[in-house]
């Protein structure tokens, strides 16, 4: 197989050309938006050179310590992007959920598909490592965030549905099992979506990367089709988790709704 | 049955005595804000008193699973809620909740005509009227098997026909099984035709220092 083309710096400076051209269209129409894209554009410039070093720098140094500091900053501002992100409040209590679910969902799918899967030697190969913890933390956190937001939009607009349920003698889990079992339909169908558009619709990154550097198709196909079934295994993990003790801090210890 | 000493919910109620009986149908009597619904609350567990004790057959309330206690003493909110689903769906529901076995086709039938609602097990049930929701929640709490039935103003959104059926339906249940019942109403007639004994909220709310 081939090996992948360099592109030089005066050729990637030519790419910058569509930021121009989208520049000079916004000028045109006078949308207000020139800062914002100038800002955009070297933010995404700087944080990949300055990722890039980093990546250098710890592809070189082979070391266990490196590739878990990395999983830590990955799952920290995950959790910390889904607080910023859910528009509702959140209780501790479910921050706390939250973290939880996140953290042990991921890890427990990423350690599988590490150990078990395709079987990185060292386990801690950044080359694969980092990458494909990326991108289980990142579909996680997106999974969760929409699953936080259907909870607790469920509990507000079904309170008194819950509230009919209870006075009935319904557990708690049978008081909320429909808005549960929706927020969990919500959190889940991006990633069941992205299984049926796969391939057709688009070659997602990861294949992307992996032709491009040089390996065949089929050995891209492998991987994407491991890398889409452990994200689903990891989405799936951690919303579950996360709803099954979510759902309780809604209730106090009588079995009463505390909204 | 129950029995309520010094009670103090927030600043909404102050109730210093208050005995149930069981075997009786009790009216709960007075204006609005009155804290009707909320007193109604705590005999079910859906709220808790800040003070206070309230005991169901000798044990206080506070001690008891929630959960069993309003399998044994089931509540009908104020707002009728409807689930998803048929009116099938809406009148099994409380008993799936309960854990308790489903009931025959033909008894939901003879339900329906008890509760004049001329409608089909199949329909939807959001498709229904508000009064026709009411009393298809109505339907739905009768068919529990409990101890004590709370009402929460039951028969709020029906005409006057159609209240004093099922305000009789209900009310014989009641008698004929030996059962209790505690119901909000602001209707005097309500509360004088159906009850045993009036509880008039004037009569027994008193200021929090009045407590003895």
């Amino acid at each position: 197989m081939n090996e992948m083309l360099e592109i030089t710096i005066w050729q990637l400076v030519t790419a910058y050309i569509f930021i121009v051209i989208l520049l000079a269209i916004v000028r045109w129409r006078k949308i207000p938006r020139e800062k914002e894209i100038i800002i955009a554009t070297l933010r995404m410039t700087i944080q990949l050179i300055l990722v890039g070093y980093v990546l250098m720098f710890i592809f070189e140094n082979e070391k266990m310590i490196y590739s878990i500091i990395v999983i830590i900053i990955m799952e920290t501002f995950a959790v910390y992007n889904i607080y910023k992100r859910t528009k509702q409040t959140l209780s501790r209590e479910l921050k706390k959920i939250i973290a939880v679910a996140m953290v042990s969902g991921t890890l427990f799918a990423f350690l599988y598909f590490d150990f078990i899967v395709v079987q990185f030697s060292p386990w801690y190969d950044p080359r694969y490592f980092i990458p494909i913890a990326g991108m289980l933390i990142g579909n996680s956190m997106t999974g969760i965030t929409l699953g936080v937001s259907s909870l607790v939009e469920g509990f507000s607009s079904r309170k008194k549905e819950v509230e009919a349920a209870l006075m009935l003698g319904a557990p708690p889990n049978k008081a909320s099992q429909g808005i549960v079992n929706h927020a969990f339909d919500s959190a889940i169908l991006p990633t069941i979506n992205s299984m049926v558009g796969m391939g057709i619709v688009f070659l997602p990154g990861m294949m992307t990367g992996v032709i491009l550097s040089g390996a065949g198709p089929m050995d891209a196909i492998k991987y994407q089709i491991a890398i889409m079934l452990g994200i689903t295994g990891s989405v799936s993990l951690s919303v579950i988790l996360f709803l099954y003790f979510g759902y309780k801090t809604f209730f106090n210890k009588h079995a009463q709704l505390t909204l | 049955m129950f029995s309520i000493k010094q009670l103090v919910f927030k600043d909404i109620l102050t109730v210093n005595k208050l005995e149930i009986e069981s075997g009786k149908i009790y009216c709960l009597f007075g204006e609005s804000g009155s804290g009707k619904s909320t007193l109604l609350k705590m005999f079910n567990s859906m709220l808790t008193p800040d003070q206070g004790t309230i005991t169901y057959k000798d044990q206080s309330i506070a001690n008891l699973d929630p959960v069993q206690l309003r399998r044994e003493v089931v509540m009908l909110g104020q707002d009728p809620v409807v689930f998803d689903g048929t009116v099938r769906d809406n009148l099994l529901i409380g008993l799936q909740f309960a854990d308790e076995a489903n009931v025959e086709d033909q008894v939901l039938i003879d339900l329906l005509k008890d509760l004049h609602l001329t409608k089909d097990l199949d329909e939807e049930a959001d498709k229904l009227s508000g009064g026709e929701q009411q009393r298809l929640a109505f339907g739905r709490v009768l068919l529990m098997n409990a101890e004590v039935y709370l009402m929460d103003e039951p028969t709020s959104a029906l005409d006057e026909e159609t209240e004093t059926a099922i305000m009789d339906l209900f009310t014989k249940k009641i008698r004929d099984e030996g059962k209790t019942a505690i119901m909000v109403t602001h209707s005097k007639e309500v509360a004088e035709k159906y009850s045993d004994e009036i509880i008039y909220m004037n009569d027994i709310v008193t200021k929090e220092g009045a407590l003895s």
